[in-house]
């Protein structure tokens, strides 16, 4: 039993840390909230030199073959760096699929241009009825030998703006069915809003959408379980690393900002503040690791599923009530554009919001526990 | 990161486990078997303090039971180096043997003797406090109480006023400690006293153990707003204490009594009560018996619920983090006030979460009557003072912000 990282976690944490001071700036983050495609080409392709796309990838497909513990490692520093771009869509979005569920030639085809950074996925599951459960599910699928053809509307969904490649979720006679769905065709047809976060997610139009089959057909609910499950890990890891900075901050600004002739950091309603941030952030790293690592070896089932509601349940209400906090810290000048902590703020609701808040997860949680 | 054992730590596990489930007495395995227990966990009680010293015969056997069991293994003070009739266990060990106890609502031995100051004499005493101190508490002999808080001094416990004057060999005691916890059960006393009012508050200040019967000590037991006696009043008139029983230096006290503090912060088995008393309550709810005495709009709890049991991940990982950064040889700062902060809050809402699943059941405080033994009504009194001692909830913040977060001091 130990809940501290490893050598070579502390090595990828570091790392990660030093590389995105440099190349992902504050500058950087603010330029892609107006950027149209929403990341630079050229970090995303610094990112694949470091291996970052590829870090779960298999040795055989290109990759670095490491865990899912290993990618909550740095997606913290994700969160943290606020990184912008399509980099958990195409890790969990377009990786983990089809490592799931792909065929050997899907896998060959696939997964080296995802390491190499050369191909950008995405999920397209949620639709307007904006529900995760696989009633979610209803565009249509059609299926004919390995091809697949599918019919509907998603919605929120990430980065399709600058997607290869979807992942769609329909539903055929059989049920749920996967296809790995090329965006370069008239089929498919995409629209950007605009979001709290600034972040590109997208309405997508599939009229007759062409794309092969991943995974048997109607089996698409049961391969998209590991999926959500990791995702909904990667979203909490995201705010985990999100939250620890916007805590760092204003920390920082409490004890130079003074007033009354003090710090304000001396002030004993700012300094409750900041111990309640602390103990938010930490309980939601622990809890967050805790389904990382049930997730990462492979843990019953049941355990697996209750620790990744948990943590969801957990961090995404922690995290708020952090960045809340950080608000309230700075004042005035936190209102302002031009000033940081606003950017962690609208992130957080963001990452809070995916794949289903506090209380869509509590309510699992309950069922879980049998009341 | 990894929260499954290894394969020693599972054998240990197993031992505490079996252990466990042979040798404690009858009149103990009441949570064991599922019910809430005896000893109920509804104030800072003493549960097997004051066993031994009952006017029940059985309640004591039971006691002396569970504690020559337990000595066999030198599992009373599991965490006192060996040489001192400890088991030495690590400190991933402990937290196993913790999590088992705790799990099977064993109560653990010993009492502040064990906890608080044996591992202070230990550190800072001399051969002779601890040829004459540790081995009477380990045989159960010797039950201890904590002498701190004053009427005056409270969260500002250096501003303590008891004094004592040096006078021969003997230092002589005046004053009033409050709030002394099972001082009507104990044989000895520890006790913080002012021994230089012209220092500086915290260097004033020394460490003292003293017999409890020595003339001029008058112990008057206080209730608490449960009914219950869980503490007392201490009065000293000119106390004569051998000036031999001062643990440590004069004027050093406070030095010495912070470390005590240390041990009273870290712990598991919050964590570990919380969870089997969540799984006690949900299997109560859906009994036939619980059905009866259920609120009819359940629902509006169930939520509660499921936030609780998460909450008590976040309480165990919490606990798990200290004894981890142990393991790895560092030492916890903030992490220990993080613990207590987070466990004493949760503990609770989750009485009053348990309590309101039963509408106005929740009014019943009779054991025979009250739903799950009115446990949760009871642990809804039994939690108040939980966020005052051993460091108030405020004070837990002040110190993760000064000392944790380094914020200037107000
Ligand atoms: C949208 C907006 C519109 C505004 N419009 C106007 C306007 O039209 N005209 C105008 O003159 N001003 C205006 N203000 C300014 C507003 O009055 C100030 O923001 C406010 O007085 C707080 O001051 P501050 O921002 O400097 O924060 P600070 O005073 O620096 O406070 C920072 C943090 O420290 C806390 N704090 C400060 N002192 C203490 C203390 N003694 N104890 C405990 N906590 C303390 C605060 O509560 C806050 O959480 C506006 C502000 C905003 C955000
Ligand atoms: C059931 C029980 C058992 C106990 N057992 C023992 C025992 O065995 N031996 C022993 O010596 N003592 C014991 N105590 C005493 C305990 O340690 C004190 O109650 C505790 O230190 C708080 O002191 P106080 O009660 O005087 O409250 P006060 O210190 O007067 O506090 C009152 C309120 O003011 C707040 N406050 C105080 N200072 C600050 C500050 N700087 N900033 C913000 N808020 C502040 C507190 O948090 C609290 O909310 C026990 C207490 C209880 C309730």
């Amino acid at each position: 039993m130990d809940l501290g990282l490893n050598e070579q976690q502390e090595l990828l944490k570091n790392a990660a840390r030093d590389f995105l001071e440099n190349e992902c700036p504050e500058s950087l983050v603010r330029e892609m909230e107006e950027d149209e495609r929403g990341y630079s080409p050229d970090l995303w392709a610094k990112m694949a030199e470091q291996g970052w796309q590829g870090l779960l990838v298999p040795e055989e497909h290109g990759g670095a073959g490491f865990d899912f513990l290993d990618l909550c490692v740095l997606l913290e520093e994700f969160g943290r760096a606020l990184v912008p771009g399509p980099f958990m869509s195409t890790v969990l979005g377009g990786a983990v699929p089809i490592m799931v569920a792909g065929s050997d030639e899907q896998k060959a085809e696939f997964l080296p241009k995802i390491a190499s950074g050369d191909t950008i996925f995405t999920l397209a599951l949620t639709e307007p009825s904006a529900r995760f459960d696989e009633q979610g599910v209803q565009a249509q699928a059609s299926v004919s030998g390995n091809d697949v053809t599918f019919n509907g509307t998603k919605l929120f969904v990430s980065d399709a703006n600058v997607a290869d490649y979807l992942i769609v979720a329909g539903r055929s006679g059989q049920g749920v069915t996967l296809g790995i769905v090329a965006t370069d065709q008239p089929g498919v047809e995409v629209t950007q809003l605009q979001t709290i976060a600034r972040d590109k997610q997208c309405e997508v139009k599939l009229n007759d959408a062409k794309g092969q089959l991943l995974g048997a057909e109607g089996q698409g609910w049961n391969l998209l379980q590991p999926v959500i499950q990791r995702y909904t890990v990667a979203e909490c890891a995201y705010l985990v690393g999100l939250s620890q900075m916007d805590f760092e901050i204003a920390v920082d600004y409490a004890k130079e900002r003074v007033q009354f002739g003090r710090p304000i950091g001396s002030f004993q309603a700012i300094q409750h503040k900041c111990a309640d941030m602390v103990t938010d952030v930490d309980g939601s790293r622990f809890i967050m690791y805790k389904a990382a690592w049930s997730v990462a070896t492979d843990q019953p089932a049941d355990d697996t599923q209750m620790a990744v509601n948990m943590a969801k349940a957990w961090t995404s209400e922690a995290t708020r009530r952090v960045v809340a906090h950080g608000q309230q810290i700075h004042g005035g000048i936190g209102f302002t554009k031009d000033y940081k902590i606003q950017l962690y703020f609208r992130r957080q609701k963001r990452a809070e919001l995916a794949f289903g808040d506090s209380d869509y997860h509590r309510e699992l949680v309950a069922q879980q526990l049998g009341i | 990161m990894d929260w499954s054992d290894s394969p020693d730590q599972a054998t240990f596990r197993k031992e505490v486990h079996d252990f466990i489930r042979e040798r404690l007495p009858g009149p103990y395995r009441g949570k064991l078997e599922g019910g809430d227990g005896e000893s109920d966990g509804e104030t800072f009680t003493v549960g097997w303090q004051a066993d031994r010293k009952s006017d029940d015969p059985e309640r004591r056997d039971t006691a002396v039971q569970w504690a020559t069991a337990l000595a066999e293994k030198g599992w009373i003070a599991p965490h006192w180096p060996k040489e001192y009739g400890g088991a030495g266990l690590s400190v991933m060990e402990q937290f196993i043997y913790n999590q088992e106890m705790a799990k099977a609502g064993a109560p653990s031995v010993g009492g502040m003797g064990v906890s608080l100051l044996g591992p202070t004499v230990i550190v800072h005493g001399t051969d002779e406090q601890k040829e004459q101190h540790l081995p009477k508490i380990l045989s159960g002999e010797v039950a201890w109480a904590q002498g701190y808080s004053e009427p005056g001094a409270g969260s500002d416990l250096a501003s303590l006023q008891t004094r004592a004057d040096r006078d021969g060999d003997d230092y002589v005691i005046n004053g009033q400690k409050i709030w002394t916890s099972g001082a009507q059960y104990a044989d000895w006393l520890f006790a913080l006293v002012r021994t230089d009012p012209e220092a500086p508050k915290h260097r004033g200040i020394s460490f003292i153990t003293m017999d409890i019967t020595t003339p001029g000590i008058t112990v008057r037991p206080l209730t608490d707003m449960g009914w219950n006696q869980p503490f007392n009043e201490t009065f000293f008139e000119d106390v004569r204490v051998p000036a031999r029983n001062l643990v440590g230096d004069e004027n050093r006290g406070w030095y010495i009594g912070m470390t005590l503090l240390d041990f009273e912060r870290s712990g598991i088995s919050g964590a570990v009560e919380y969870q089997r008393t969540l799984d006690n309550l949900i299997e109560f709810l859906g009994s036939d018996e619980g059905t009866e005495v259920t609120r009819q709009d359940l629902d509006t709890v169930r939520l509660e619920i499921a936030d609780r049991r998460i909450e008590t991940e976040i309480l165990f990982n919490f606990a798990f983090r200290i004894v981890s950064m142990q393991n790895r040889g560092m030492v916890p700062n903030y992490e220990a006030s993080v613990n207590k902060l987070f466990g004493s809050e949760l503990h609770q809402r989750l009485s009053r979460t348990g309590n309101k699943a039963f509408g106005l059941y929740g009014n019943l405080w009779d054991r025979e009557v009250g739903p799950m033994g009115a446990h949760f009504v009871r642990d809804y009194i039994g939690s108040v003072p939980h966020t005052i001692f051993s460091g108030s909830s405020e004070i837990q913040r002040n110190v993760i912000a000064t000392r944790g977060l380094g914020l200037p001091r107000g």
